[in-house]
């Protein structure tokens, strides 16, 4: 046995420092291992917790309830599609009686599904999103710009950025109310209250890192356009986007961190049928597997909130031209 | 020379900056008149404002005193018949070569030439510096001389009276830079554009110059002396460096800048405080 150590040891060591097992050691290995600590740290701790609504729910139980929750979003599809089948049925049978016969097609009513709340929280924070930065982008050039422009608003940017969503829900759910009217409204109320929480809690970043790489233009830059006798637009358009570009990409992915995290408090109270109120629900209803359902959502959020900022990153990386910059 | 016939003229001109301090008078009575296609090499150490001169020439400062006239004009904002070559190249790092001088064709001209005309006249300033072959490079995927020659080929595309240009070689190594010098010395002969050019370089100013402004040193610094260079165009340096004339105007400038004008460096007292901080580290 001794022998065959005394041989090997030094392969092993040489293998252990080749360049191809430190790559995979560095983007496999070690982050699965503590993938695997965690989830045996969570087993064994979930064990001892015990709550009024049963033991608290390990990995195991939370990947009981996921494929729970799958299989009740097919089932309720299924329940769609055969809903459709027979109103369709219905109305072939009376429109062969009566050609003249008025039929109605009336939408599927089931209680949204996990998979409907999934999609319901992204175009929420996507639609808050986009307003935030319809507001924050132009503001931040323009403050970008003006020293008094960014005098004038900085001390409100300062005082309303630490604001809690929790805060503002309140007044934004009644000023929605009172002027979100409509007889048919597209959107609901709770999704309009929603959204515009994301927005008014995610613009922050984005305006200030435009203002910052707006205002750190180089003067030669400035100077080209000068001599180019740019106008006020094309100055904008062709000199200070594009170079404030991986800055304004820089707020644009805190800003739709910020505003994913957002949501899921602003759902909650809005009522949006979102991830949030799905998390609410869950609480509220308090069966012995809610505790395991709401740790489900709670990796969904996680996992989709890594996803966007992954996406934030590709869009960055293709549009920023400086293609030596480390981003990360 | 006369007035009459002067192309660019600058008269009494002198700029004070505010400073926390109080105002910084920077230059004073510079008087200068250029004609047509002449090339002026401003010449002087470092901080004696001649980048503010050229400055104030592109309409990028403007004089506290006097001003500029161009063909009686008188300049009070930049514009692209004055165009600049900046020191340190200024291209828009998220275009191309091709890009880069196609804004500048499109900004002046874009109204006046058709689609076909831009595009051949980028070109055809691309040619002139010899970079057609990185046309579809970005400035960093290009060396610091063809970023400084695309720089060059942009101003040029403008078809300025007056050609700026800010220590255009500065950055550059040695043979680059004489690379260059050749390539506007050519560009010169053929376009015949009025240069004025700031330099450190006493070889470079002799060489390029019908004339060499010297300037004195800072604060409020102003016009030293004027030296016209008697050379026959186009110069070859290698010819020039054994011409008595070449050698004794370079021998002035020399003379202008190191006796004249020598900057009161106080050597002594550098390595002295060099000491003090070697002994402290040590």
């Amino acid at each position: 046995m001794s022998t065959i150590a005394k041989i090997t040891m030094p392969e092993i060591k040489t293998f252990l420092s080749s360049d191809i097992v430190q790559l995979w050691t560095r983007i496999a290995l070690l982050p699965i291992t503590g993938i695997v600590v965690f989830l045996f740290c969570w087993h064994i701790m979930a064990k001892s917790i015990d709550t009024s609504l049963g033991q608290f729910p390990g990995p195991s139980q939370t990947f009981e309830q996921a494929k729970t929750l799958i299989a009740e979003h097919n089932e309720e599809r299924a329940q769609e599609v055969k809903f459709h089948e027979r109103q369709e049925a219905r109305n072939q049978k009376k429109l062969a009686k009566n050609p003249d016969a008025k039929v109605k097609t009336r939408p599927y009513t089931g209680k949204p599904t996990f998979v409907d709340q999934i999609w319901t929280s992204l175009f929420t924070v996507l639609v808050g999103f986009i307003i935030a930065s319809i507001i924050a982008v132009p503001l931040g050039i323009a403050c970008g710009l003006s020293q008094s422009t960014y005098a004038a608003i900085n001390p409100l940017i300062q005082l309303f950025k630490p604001v809690s969503p929790l805060a503002w829900l309140p007044l934004i759910t009644m000023v929605v109310s009172a002027v979100y009217v409509s007889d048919d409204p597209t959107f609901s109320k709770s999704f309009v209250t929603s959204a515009l929480t994301v927005a008014l809690c995610s613009l922050w970043p984005t305006l200030i890192n435009t203002a910052v790489g707006v205002s750190n233009i180089p003067q030669d830059l400035k100077n080209v356009s000068k001599v180019l006798r740019l106008g006020r637009f094309s100055h904008i358009a062709k000199i200070v986007m594009p170079c404030s570009i991986p800055m304004i990409f820089t707020g644009l992915r805190l800003s739709l961190g910020i505003g994913w995290m957002v949501l899921i408090a602003a759902e909650m109270l809005a009522q949006n049928p979102g991830l949030g109120k799905f998390v609410w629900d869950e609480f509220q209803n308090g069966s012995s597997n809610s505790l395991a359902r709401i740790m489900v959502a709670v990796l969904v959020i996680g996992v989709i909130g890594f996803a966007l900022d992954r996406i934030m990153l590709t869009i960055q990386k293709h549009v920023s031209w400086d293609k030596n910059a480390n981003l990360r | 020379m006369t007035t009459e016939n002067a192309h660019l003229l600058i008269t009494k001109c002198g700029i004070e900056f505010p400073t926390p301090k109080g105002p910084f008078r920077a230059l004073r009575d510079v008087d200068l008149s250029i004609k047509k296609g002449e090339f002026v090499s401003l010449i002087g150490h470092s901080g004696c404002g001649k980048s503010t001169v050229l400055n104030i020439v592109a309409g990028l400062y403007e004089a506290t005193e006097g001003g500029v006239l161009l063909n009686n004009k008188e300049v009070n904002a930049p514009g692209p018949e004055r165009a600049v070559v900046f020191q340190n190249h200024s291209l828009l790092p998220w275009l191309t070569s091709y890009e880069n001088v196609e804004l500048a064709v499109k900004q002046c001209f874009g109204k006046t030439m058709s689609k076909a005309e831009i595009k051949e006249w980028v070109n055809h300033n691309l040619e002139l510096v010899h970079m057609t072959h990185a046309a579809d490079k970005r400035p960093d995927e290009i060396s610091g001389g063809m970023k400084q020659r695309v720089g060059i080929a942009r101003a040029l595309s403008m078809k300025p009276e007056v050609l700026l240009m800010d220590e255009p070689f500065g950055a550059l190594d040695a043979l680059t830079r004489a690379h260059l010098q050749d390539s506007l010395i050519e560009i010169q002969k053929e376009l015949g554009n009025t240069v004025i050019m700031i330099t450190h370089d006493v070889d470079e100013a002799v060489l390029l110059s019908d004339r060499i402004v010297m300037m004195t040193n800072g604060p409020a610094a102003t016009i030293g002396d004027i030296l016209e260079i008697d050379l026959p165009k186009p110069r070859n340096r290698l010819e020039l460096a054994e011409d008595p004339k070449y050698v004794h105007y370079r021998s002035e400038v020399l003379r202008f800048l190191y006796e004249k004008q020598r900057k009161v460096e106080p050597i002594e007292a550098k390595k002295e405080s060099k000491k003090a901080s070697s002994t402290e580290a040590a």
